[in-house]
């Protein structure tokens, strides 16, 4: 066993572990987790036998075989990150549509005789 | 003839045999929840089968950001509309409807989804239970008896893991897991209001109830074709969905009790 070995899987059952606790805790929701839980799978695959990480790194060209595993750790983060990207440009919108319609609806209200909160202008300062 | 009312006679009478037969719901103040996402097909026709077979209950039909003439078609129809921005997805319309059921005060919110596929003179037997007090929440499952609902494959083999996975999880057999056609009691519909599932919530909802010490009951139900329009579920989509269910039940098991 060598010294990477241990890192490696200690690493990947830390971030396995920390993301279970943060789904148990409500803190994350299961479907942002699948990334997450998806990364630290090959990475503790290849560091269990040095043969294993050897065999892929030479079959995938990578001279030093520790090198393929920040590799992998790389291409997950990636896609991790476009993940987020995707869901803050859907959360954005979202966000506008609720902000019209609540708009509309204080509107519908101010009609029908109902008063409600005035508008709040301090939002503008947490524009990020 | 027609009575003061200008409807005939004998359909007058019809209407109160129909009435009496289901009084049987002792006052007990009860709620269909439509959730529908470009039903304009078949959602009409829903409506007006539940307004038929319980003519004592109120439909609210949660439209989930739909695109096309389903909302149009609600207004006017004696049903309820609530309306979403944007579609949010079955978990996310459901729980509208369970909030709005927790906020009117209802003692029974009952599930019908807006494809035509539960049969509306079956909700009598969801409910009976419930007014009885024998238990929480009773799923209408396709599967009690031999011989109903054959589905495609695939659908087939998901529903059988999910039925063994739940079934072996909270100790009781079940064997319709993603039935939507269901009817909750009171205390279902408060916690339902405060978390419901966003993805294949019929299946998550089982393990969440089990948790919390809810009582949990199916009774057989026959289940027709679903007439008009598509599902929004394909084959690649329902394989993510699965993975990410069972994902959350393993982790629902050892979740703190309270959440």
């Amino acid at each position: 066993m060598y010294l990477y070995q241990i890192f490696s899987i200690l690493g990947a059952l830390v971030i396995f572990g920390v993301i279970i606790d943060f789904i148990r805790r409500g803190l994350l929701k299961e479907k942002y987790s699948l990334l997450w839980l998806g990364a630290a799978l090959p990475i503790i695959v290849l560091s269990i036998k040095k043969e294993i990480l050897d065999w892929v790194a030479l079959k995938v060209g990578v001279a030093y075989p520790p090198s393929l595993l920040f590799l992998i750790a790389l291409i997950f983060i990636v896609l991790i990150m476009l993940h987020f990207s995707v869901v803050i440009s859907i959360l954005q919108e979202r966000n506008k549509a609720l902000a019209q319609e609540l708009a509309l609806l204080k509107r519908s209200l101010k009609e029908a005789g109902i008063t409600t909160a005035p508008p709040a202008g301090a939002a503008e300062r947490d524009k990020p | 003839m027609r009575d003061s009312n200008g409807t005939p006679r004998a359909f007058r009478r019809e209407l109160n045999v129909r009435r009496a037969k289901s009084a049987n719901l002792p006052n007990m103040k009860t709620l269909v929840i439509i959730p529908a996402y470009n039903e304009e097909a078949s959602i009409a026709g829903v409506i007006r089968a539940v307004k038929m077979h319980m003519p004592l209950a109120d439909i609210a039909v949660v439209n989930d950001g739909s695109t096309d003439r389903t909302a149009g078609l609600v207004e006017g129809s004696g049903a309820l509309l609530l309306n979403h921005p944007f579609n949010l997805g079955i978990g996310g319309a459901m729980q509208t409807g369970y909030k709005y059921a927790l906020k009117k005060g209802y003692d029974v919110a009952i599930q019908v989804d807006a494809d035509g596929q539960h049969p509306a003179d079956q909700i009598r037997r969801l409910v009976e239970p419930i007014t009885k007090g024998l238990a929480d929440m009773v799923v209408g499952s396709r599967f009690l008896e031999i011989g109903g609902y054959e589905p495609s494959l695939a659908r087939h083999a998901g529903i059988k893991i999910f039925s063994k996975v739940v079934s072996a999880i909270i100790g009781q057999k079940v064997t319709d897991t993603t039935s939507g056609f269901r009817a909750c009691g009171k205390r279902c519909i408060e916690f339902f209001s405060r978390r419901y599932p966003d993805d294949y919530p019929e299946v998550e909802a089982l393990v969440l109830l089990h948790k919390k010490g809810f009582s949990i009951m199916e009774t057989a139900v026959k289940m027709e074709e679903r007439s008009g329009g598509r599902s929004s579920i394909t084959p690649a989509r329902s394989v993510y969905y699965m993975i990410k269910v069972l994902l959350a039940i393993m982790v629902d098991l050892i979740k703190k009790a309270d959440i």
